[in-house]
């Protein structure tokens, strides 16, 4: 941080700030020089933010109404949409909340991709990140659990079950983690537990994402390092701070429509119907953000292998930054990678399409196909295309693309080029 | 700008593959509900014909738990009086307790009463109706796929089975059931109810009517929740374009494009 040298000028605040440098703090939250190309790609960490705060809020209040028991959670729900004040708008906040937050992770992630964001000196912040998006998925399927409707019930069943798989002990952790012999009322109170701590433990872990972006500062669209401060950066607040704003107010919009005039959609229709351990649904589907990992799970034929692979698709994210060898972060100078970035985007829709459908016939073989490109694209053809592809040249600030090189920057790029 | 026009176009993308829409194949009937829409809300005498028709035909197989007969008389509802919901509540014989004695009794309703299930428990319902339990409609709109379209069309797609189609008995014949098989007997015939206010019974108009009711049961803040919405959404509006030009002002300090 390059701002030690801040010292408040009331008397009472370089009191303070001695003591707690919250001063400091504040000073280098405003002053924290960005990049001044970022793009509109670069606002969904603002947004984000801002899904956080809004679930935990709304999760607080909807908390407060709600029944963790399996004989009482649908009524409970009920009442809220029905009896409580404003509950509906509550809990459609909440519940369309966790797809929002869901669209505006992976935006934020494909960005990352696309600029190379992960690359050095950035993995500590990708890696939090990867943490933060596997919490995320637990955080959200165990909400779903909680209005004990049949999607629900036998969401938890099917994703429970996936732990018998693992060889020996298998069995033991499904009666372990159920708290039974089946998912019933240990299993939903205790997923509850869980919903509400796991938030909390996200907020922490963002503090710390965004600690570790302090420390380098941002990525940018043209992906080089850049002089801080200098001609290329602007203070955040208050540029980022309002551009940010005004993305959030479009994410907002989007956000009040789905809440407002389809409440639903996103949602499935048999979570409306009571949980009954006696029916199962005919197709049992995770919600849509989960679709393209278990299209992933169930196009492997093997169950344990279906988990393992199902769990790579994560955790080969956070292997990312040494998978991917080129030297050089943003797409916009690699002309095959970026190709394959937009062939993987395909790939990533394509397997949330399958895990839609019923795993057979042609959806099958074509997950099957897609989930084999999803690791080849990460294990070959990240590494290779390092090594193999001719890159353009990058410009040495941002500032130079826009002005023309000036006779600085030239004499300062032969210098580079004498050192390389 | 062209950036945002990119970011609507992924979710464009997204919401279109939303698996939701693939189940069914079969093309529902369709009519022009009133609450379909940015401004749509309900007709409240459309609403009282639909209670009517809920309360003379399904409600002696079908229970609506969640429902109040106070529910009538609040505002986005039917709407009915409150000396009405209370003349309806008192309709029927509720039973309470236990009293002092420790015995259960039966008293006339109240508005705070819940609407009176037709059956004791699930199981008496089975029993009485071949096994097949009459779910409960409270919910029932929102939790059938195709919504209220479905059920509109459910309650007029019973036909004659087709050639080679044999069924049991109780089991009937339905066009849009998941199937095609249902337990419940064709509920709506010409004129079964008797609409005070003069409207033709036909088993269009009731289903129209009945659904619509069903529709305000499984949401009873509807119409709060798309007024609010306009208004919500008119002012983001408002204030993404005020805080579109301040961005404007604020980075034309710095030589680049936002």
């Amino acid at each position: 941080m390059s701002d030690h040298d801040y010292t408040p000028k009331s008397k009472v605040g370089k009191w303070f700030n001695d003591r707690l440098p919250l001063l400091s703090l504040a000073n280098h939250l405003t002053d924290y020089p960005t990049p001044k190309n970022l793009n509109y790609w670069w606002t969904f960490g603002g947004i984000l933010t801002f899904c956080l705060i809004t679930q935990i809020v709304t999760g607080l209040t909807l908390a407060m109404h709600y029944i963790a028991h399996a004989d009482m959670a649908f009524d409970s729900v009920e009442h809220i949409m029905r009896d409580v004040n404003y509950g509906w708008l509550i809990r459609y906040i909440h519940a369309n909340g966790a797809s929002m937050f869901f669209l505006a992770v992976y935006i934020h992630i494909f960005r990352s991709l696309f600029y190379g964001s992960y690359k050095a000196p950035r993995e500590i912040i990708w890696i939090i990140g990867i943490i933060i998006y596997l919490l995320m998925m637990a955080a959200a399927f165990m909400g779903y659990v909680l209005p004990w409707g049949q999607m629900s019930f036998w969401g938890a069943t099917v994703i429970t079950n996936l732990f018998s798989a693992i060889p020996l002990v298998g069995e033991g952790i499904v009666t372990w983690l159920w708290g039974g012999y089946s998912v019933d009322n240990p299993t939903l109170t205790r997923f509850f537990t869980l919903h509400y701590l796991i938030p909390f433990l996200i907020l922490g872990l963002v503090v710390l994402h965004i600690w570790a972006l302090h420390v380098p500062g941002n990525n940018n669209p043209v992906g080089i390092d850049i002089k801080k401060p200098s001609k290329d950066t602007v203070p955040f607040h208050p540029y980022i701070v309002i551009k940010d704003g005004f993305a959030l107010l479009m994410f907002m919009i989007v956000f009040a429509f789905f809440v407002f005039y389809t409440p639903n959609i996103l949602g499935h229709a048999d979570n409306y119907i009571e949980a009954d351990p006696l029916v199962t649904p005919a197709h049992i589907v995770p919600e849509w953000y989960l679709l393209p990992f278990y299209a992933i799970l169930r196009s492997v034929p093997d169950k344990l292998l279906g988990v393992v692979a199902m769990l790579s698709a994560i955790l080969i994210l956070a292997a990312l930054p040494w998978l991917d060898t080129s030297k050089i972060r943003s797409a916009v100078f690699r002309p095959l990678y970026k190709q394959f970035y937009w062939i993987l985007v395909a790939d990533v829709l394509i397997l949330g399409y399958m895990g839609a459908m019923p795993a057979e016939g042609l959806y099958l073989l074509i997950a099957r196909v897609a989930t084999a490109y999803y690791f080849l694209h990460f294990l070959v053809i990240l590494p290779v295309l390092g090594f193999k592809e001719k890159t353009l040249p990058v410009p040495l600030s941002i500032t130079e693309p826009v002005l023309g090189g000036s006779s600085n920057m030239a004499a300062a790029r032969n210098k580079e080029s004498l050192k390389n | 700008m062209k950036n945002l026009f990119k970011i609507f176009l992924v979710f464009l993308f997204i919401i279109n593959f939303t698996p939701l829409k693939s189940a069914e194949k079969v093309e529902y009937l369709k009519t022009d509900w009133s609450f379909k829409g940015l401004f749509g809300k309900f007709d409240r005498a459309q609403l009282q014909r639909g209670y009517q028709v809920y309360t003379e035909v399904c409600a002696s197989c079908h229970s609506m738990k969640y429902l109040s007969y106070r529910n009538l008389s609040e505002k986005g509802g039917p709407e009915f009086s409150e000396d009405e919901a209370k003349v309806i509540a008192a309709s029927f014989e509720i039973t309470d307790g236990p009293n002092a004695d420790g015995e259960m009794f039966t008293r006339p309703g109240k508005l705070s009463d819940k609407f009176k299930k037709p059956y004791e428990n699930v199981e008496a319902a089975k029993a009485a109706n071949g096994g097949a339990y009459p779910p409960d409609m409270s919910v029932l709109i929102k939790a059938r796929g195709g919504g209220a379209d479905y059920i509109y069309s459910l309650l007029q797609g019973y036909e004659d089975p087709p050639m080679g189609v044999t069924l049991d008995d109780g089991v009937y014949y339905n066009k849009y059931m998941y199937g095609n098989k249902i337990k419940m007997a064709a509920p709506l015939s010409e004129g079964i109810v008797e609409y005070s206010d003069g409207t033709e019974a036909s088993v269009q108009q009731m289903s129209k009517d009945v659904i619509t009711f069903l529709m305000w049961a499984a949401e009873p803040h509807l119409e709060a929740r798309h007024q609010m919405g306009f208004k919500a959404i008119v002012y983001l509006i408002i204030l993404t374009v005020l805080v579109y030009f301040s961005m404007k002002k604020i980075w034309s300090r710095v030589e680049t494009e936002v």
